[in-house]
């Protein structure tokens, strides 16, 4: 069947697979590995490398003893944890009910779909302007909304209490979107005869999300927990745009701080360490999430 | 009765539109803003709607900046980023689905496994093999690392498994050789799912941030996000300036995407 032998071995397959194998050697397995030997240098990234007049010199776990001896680590790590004990229950929150919403059968509900979408396809660039202007102490329009309801604002970004939960507001804004499509998904999959059987015996629309949406969409709240925790330790643009780190380093974060130390500061070792710290952390997550799963996540009612 | 009847639309629509108002005033504010002159900017109470209409911001932002250039910088590399990705993603997927060799399922999960490395680990390194491939300030090196794409691999390499193998047997029977099964076959039979990466590569790289701001220092090769930090670095209070900048770079994608709003479908497929 010399036919069939055509799509056997390794001659065949090979010209479909180069590219993808020259981009995972060149711009994953490579950078991977040159990462992890800087982070034992303390290298500049400017000086040539010549190893045999000791650049860059090998420190050993120097780097990683002092961003964890340090003060500024846990700093970053107590912003990014404030960060998210705001930011999760909020986008939870927002995208489930914007997801029951969109779930409803009424004419419309595509545009306010869409409308809701919008924020997503925005840049974070461009939305952490907008949120920058738009939460001016002075000049800015959510401070003078609250003055509608009496409510004096805070000066949010310039203080250093309040930035962390101005960022929170702008990535709520942009991620609600994105998040309720995806627990629309969830809604979607849900069989109807649930909630029928459920109003029969005279369970109330409470009672029904309670006992019947909550768990069946749990798999998908799980997931989207994990994937915003993942992103929270990720946090660069809206940082880099709207703070910059501050008021008094109260929004610095792993990537800004990651980003500062290689290209503003030259310590691309010192970086390099950091950025695999970040890495075990988001690492820990994704194990987590694989081995949580199965206990958390109820498949049935 | 009549309560019963209205109370569920009246809640919907109610509560929907206070969302939808909610969303959509940061995007009042920027339009707003960008049509102030500089003095409005700073005029107390607040003018929502500005007294005066000033096109003051969109003139200074290609004044001061090639933005013209930025806007094509930004078209230009968000299309070949989402013709190599996908045109490599497609390749590998098609060797993943059907063709057999040794170590394929090893190399699959290995393809997999980088899914698991976040682009800030690697950024740092993978501007150093740029820089020893002197493709800083270019728009390859800007593009190249997206010749890898573990998602878009894993989406079509799932869909061209479903592709029934008879389809193919037929064709190789025919005598055709791989590379038509590939053209004449799989890339139609994969055109949904295509589409779908496609958007999400394009928006990808028109939003893109980290990587153009490590890559492109040389103002007539930055693209849109980038051009526009900079920017705020150098205006960062004229607001009428950003604003007209953010709107230039929002209007297009909003204009061919926001119908497609199902995009996220695949990331819920990925989740069960």
């Amino acid at each position: 069947m010399p036919h069939v032998s055509k799509r056997y071995g390794w001659f065949a397959a090979i010209g479909f697979l180069l590219p993808c194998l020259t981009g995972l050697m060149l711009f994953n397995i490579i950078p991977v590995a040159g990462a992890f030997v800087l982070s034992f240098t303390d290298w500049d990234g400017l000086k040539p490398i010549a190893l045999q007049d000791g650049v860059p010199a090998f420190v050993g776990l120097d780097n990683y003893a002092s961003i964890l001896g340090g003060d500024e680590f846990w700093r970053v790590l107590r912003n990014t944890a404030v960060y998210i004990v705001l930011y999760i229950p909020l986008i939870l929150i927002a995208s489930i009910a914007a997801a029951m919403l969109l779930h409803r059968p009424y004419r419309g509900v595509s545009v306010y779909r869409v409308l809701f979408y919008i924020p997503v396809l925005t840049s974070w660039v461009a939305g952490a302007l907008i949120f920058k202007s738009i939460l001016s102490p002075e000049y800015g329009g959510v401070n003078d909304l609250l003055e509608l309801f009496g409510i004096k604002g805070p000066g949010w970004l310039y203080d250093p209490h309040w930035a962390i939960p101005g960022i929170v507001l702008a990535s709520i804004w942009k991620d609600m979107g994105f998040f309720a499509l995806i627990f629309l998904g969830g809604l979607q999959g849900i069989d109807s005869s649930y909630y029928e059987a459920a109003k029969i015996d005279g369970a109330s629309a409470w009672q029904r999300f309670r006992h019947i949406t909550l768990p069946l969409l749990s798999p998908i709240t799980f997931f989207v927990t994990v994937i915003c925790l993942i992103f929270s330790f990720q946090l660069f643009p809206q940082v880099m745009i709207m703070t910059d780190g501050g008021p008094h380093g109260s929004t610095q974060v792993m990537v800004e701080r990651i980003y500062r130390y290689a290209f503003s500061y030259f310590k691309m070792g010192y970086a390099s360490a950091f950025s695999f710290i970040l890495f075990a952390i988001i690492f820990l997550f994704t194990w987590l999430q694989l081995k949580l799963q199965k206990k958390w996540v109820h498949y049935d009612v | 009765m009549m309560f019963r009847r209205y109370a569920g639309p009246f809640f919907f629509y109610v509560t929907a539109t206070a969302i939808a108002v909610i969303v959509m005033i940061p995007f009042f504010w920027m339009i707003s803003t960008s049509l102030k002159s500089k003095g409005a900017l700073t005029a107390l109470p607040i003018e929502w709607i500005p007294k005066k209409i000033s096109f003051e911001g969109y003139r200074k932002v290609f004044d001061v900046f090639p933005f013209a250039r930025t806007i094509l910088n930004s078209a230009f590399v968000s299309v070949m980023t989402t013709v190599v990705r996908l045109a490599a993603a497609a390749m590998a997927a098609y060797a993943f689905a059907k063709m057999r060799f040794r170590g394929r399922e090893v190399l699959f999960a290995a393809v997999l496994a980088t899914m698991m490395i976040p682009q800030q680990v690697t950024f740092i390194p993978l501007f150093l093999v740029m820089k020893e491939l002197q493709l800083i300030n270019t728009f390859t090196g800007l593009i190249a690392p997206s010749i890898f794409n573990a998602f878009a691999i894993f989406m079509l390499r799932q869909h061209m498994r479903t592709v029934n193998d008879a389809y193919l047997d037929a064709a190789v029977m025919d005598g055709a050789s791989h590379r038509t099964i590939f053209v004449r076959l799989m890339i139609p039979l994969s055109a949904p799912i295509l589409a779908t990466l496609a958007v999400i590569a394009f928006m990808d790289a028109w939003n893109d941030y980290l990587w153009p701001l490590v890559m492109l220092t040389d103002p007539n090769k930055m693209t849109l996000p980038l051009a526009l930090s900079k920017l705020s670095g150098q205006y960062a209070t004229d607001y009428n300036t950003l604003m007209a900048g953010s709107l230039i770079s929002i209007v297009p994608i909003v204009a061919v995407f926001s119908p497609h709003s199902n995009i996220s479908k695949p990331a819920c497929r990925w989740a069960e």
